[in-house]
């Protein structure tokens, strides 16, 4: 495993628009799914030999049940509003990388089959025939997509390559040509309950080291607790808050929150997961039985209240799905929202005057937060329009002394991809992850420069993990990126925790070693 | 793909990870470290046969919080941190350290 070469671009104080460069990205290919990894989703184990008559049907379904894709492969005039929006294309140069061009991947095929101008003029409007170079072109391609929907934000019309690049990856699966990262962790979820494959004892045997952890630190029993039937609230949060850095600490910040609320809660290992990759495929059937866990678990467990860790893409399904998928959630407390945002929660504890803060204990971080695009563009938080983009900042606020905003072009509903997101997370697409990250990377290091910011916060498990690994290759630190429920963990006064005087104490000590 | 490990043949998936799992002999770990230009010290084989125990037991590589713990219960509290992990296994304990243990990659949000 050499480390992977291409060149790291380099940053400036601005992302300048490049001038194209064609198939500067065409040998990226991530690794495709093996049999053991397709089956169990319910496609073919590889690639089937009647694949150009498979595409052509699969195309003509997903046109006849999502009227949006209809809409979007008809409705752009090529206006070039979007060209200059996405991530990977101001990154890269590669024209397939704009949103337009990687639309007319699959829009030439559509058009070749399926409008009267392509079948008798092709070359008048750009239809092309489908051949095996145009599967693999769209198996590059869509995979250098995060699906984080910036470019619909600029589209006069709203078209969405999110929806576009899914439909072709559902596409692709449905002939067998999947890919290895998003259908490996979707047949782990489907057989074991989580993306990681955690199984029940091992999630328990880390909840209880999270409790001996907590209790050394403040002296307050502090419960993490598993498959507890009767209680109040189900949290469902991604396995890498289980498993990885810094998300534990998100999650240790979330059990302190419930102790100090004085609300029962559990967690599930049937759902021991909140993502749903089942999106990132555009697989409704995938999608609906991940989301099923959810009801089944929160029904066995007789929970009132269902409750989402933080996770970006989770929290659209959530958001924006659950219902639909796995509904309804009459069963439910009507008080509350069904499901409910993990900031949403410690933000109406904060309103409450429920939760005490240090906030000297983060004196030590200038934080800022980047928006993650599925929370920014797909959902919202709170009962206010941009709740989504308040309450998170709100509840960093009450918990830090330092914050500061990126540029306003690239947050809020304008905000850029980490570079990992829609099923990019994997080593074998690192070159595209580091450069997708660049407009990110520029903002962050000009509120170094400028405001001192010291720490990026943010609520998405894939974000978390992205800025982890590529951080250092901008020069930068892996843990300068945090959870946002790390900071409200570091800032909580725990009732009855250790005492005040002990820490002042320490503080002392630490005062006198610098 | 495959490995040479003392004139044996191991087969290894296309991301380098030992197919079957009950191959695994220590030279494995040897060859593909040394692949990676990286020569194995004590401090490596501790964090080596920790994951190999772990997984034996729970079927899963350690959370990094349950690793770093373990390594500053045995090697002092100064090293039980992930930096410490990083410096040894510069692409990561959990993704590095677990192909060398041969375990299988950890997949998912990490």
């Amino acid at each position: 495993m050499a480390k992977a070469e291409f060149d790291v671009p380099e940053l400036h104080e601005y992302v300048d628009v490049p001038e194209l460069v064609e198939g500067t990205m065409a040998h990226l290919s991530p690794y495709v799914a093996k049999p053991d990894h397709n089956t169990p989703l319910g496609f073919p184990g590889e690639l089937v030999d009647d694949w150009h008559d498979k595409v052509l049907e699969k195309l003509d379904d997903l046109r006849s049940r999502y009227r949006s894709l209809q809409v979007y492969l008809d409705a752009c005039v090529k206006c070039g509003a979007c060209t200059d929006k996405c991530h990977y294309y101001l990154s890269t140069k590669d024209p397939k990388n704009m949103p337009v061009g990687r639309q007319d991947l699959l829009r030439k095929v559509y058009r070749r089959y399926n409008t009267f101008a392509g079948k008798y003029f092709p070359w008048l409007v750009g239809a092309k025939d489908l051949t095996r170079e145009t599967l693999d072109e769209w198996y590059s391609y869509y995979h250098q997509c995060s699906q984080c929907r910036r470019c619909s934000v600029f589209c006069p019309y709203g078209i969405d390559t999110a929806e576009i690049s899914m439909a072709a990856r559902e596409i692709l699966d449905s002939v067998g040509y999947g890919q290895k990262y998003c259908n490996e962790i979707i047949a782990k979820v489907h057989e074991k309950g989580n993306n990681l494959g955690l199984p029940g004892p091992a999630i328990l045997d880390t909840l209880e080291g999270l409790e001996e952890d907590v209790f050394d630190e403040t002296g307050v029993a502090v419960k993490y607790p598993l498959d507890v039937k009767g209680a109040e609230i189900l949290l469902v949060t991604p396995s890498a808050d289980f498993f990885a850095e810094p998300h534990v600490d998100g999650l240790i910040g979330y059990g302190k929150v419930f102790h100090e609320a004085g609300v029962s809660w559990t967690m599930s290992t049937t759902a021991s997961e909140a993502g749903n990759f089942g999106m990132f495929i555009g697989s409704y059937e995938n999608m609906r039985r991940v989301a099923l866990r959810i009801r089944q678990a929160a029904l066995e467990l007789g929970v009132k209240r269902i409750v989402f860790g933080e996770c970006g893409h989770a929290w659209r399904v959530a958001y924006a799905f659950l219902n639909t998928l796995a509904g309804p959630f009459d069963f439910l407390d009507p008080r509350y929202p069904v499901p409910q945002h993990i900031c949403e929660y410690t933000y109406d504890l904060i309103q409450q005057g429920k939760l005490r803060f240090d906030k000297s204990a983060n004196d030590d971080m200038t934080l800022t937060f980047h928006d993650s695009c599925n929370v920014a563009r797909a959902t919202r938080m709170g009962d206010k329009p941009g709740g989504q983009f308040d309450i998170p900042r709100a509840v960093i606020k009450a918990v830090c002394n330092n914050y500061v905003d990126m540029d306003h072009e690239t947050i809020g509903e304008r905000t850029f991809c980490c570079g990992g997101g829609g099923g990019l997370l994997t080593d074998d697409l690192m070159e595209i992850r580091v450069k997708g990250a660049l407009p990110r990377m520029t903002a962050l290091q000009n509120v170094i420069k400028d405001e001192g910011v010291t720490h990026m916060a943010a609520i998405c498990a894939i974000c978390k993990s992205q800025f982890t690994k590529v951080l250092p290759y901008y020069g930068m630190e892996m843990d300068q990126i945090v959870s946002v429920h790390q900071l409200v963990s570091n800032a909580i006064i725990l009732t009855g925790q250790n005492s005040d005087e002990e820490d002042a104490d320490s503080d002392d000590e630490a005062d006198g070693e610098a | 793909m495959a490995i040479e490990v003392n004139g044996k043949s191991f087969e290894t998936d296309e991301e380098g990870y030992l197919t079957n799992l009950s191959d695994w002999e220590p030279g494995v770990a040897e060859v593909m470290a040394k692949e990676d230009d990286l020569e194995l010290t004590e401090e490596h084989w501790d964090i080596i046969n920790f994951l190999r125990e772990y997984y034996e037991e729970y079927q899963i590589a350690p959370a990094v919080r349950v690793l770093t713990k373990a390594v500053g219960k045995k090697l002092g509290k100064e090293k039980g941190n992930s930096k410490y992990l990083y410096a040894l296994f510069p692409y990561g304990p959990g993704k590095q350290a677990c192909r060398f243990a041969g375990l299988p990659k950890p997949t998912g949000c990490i």
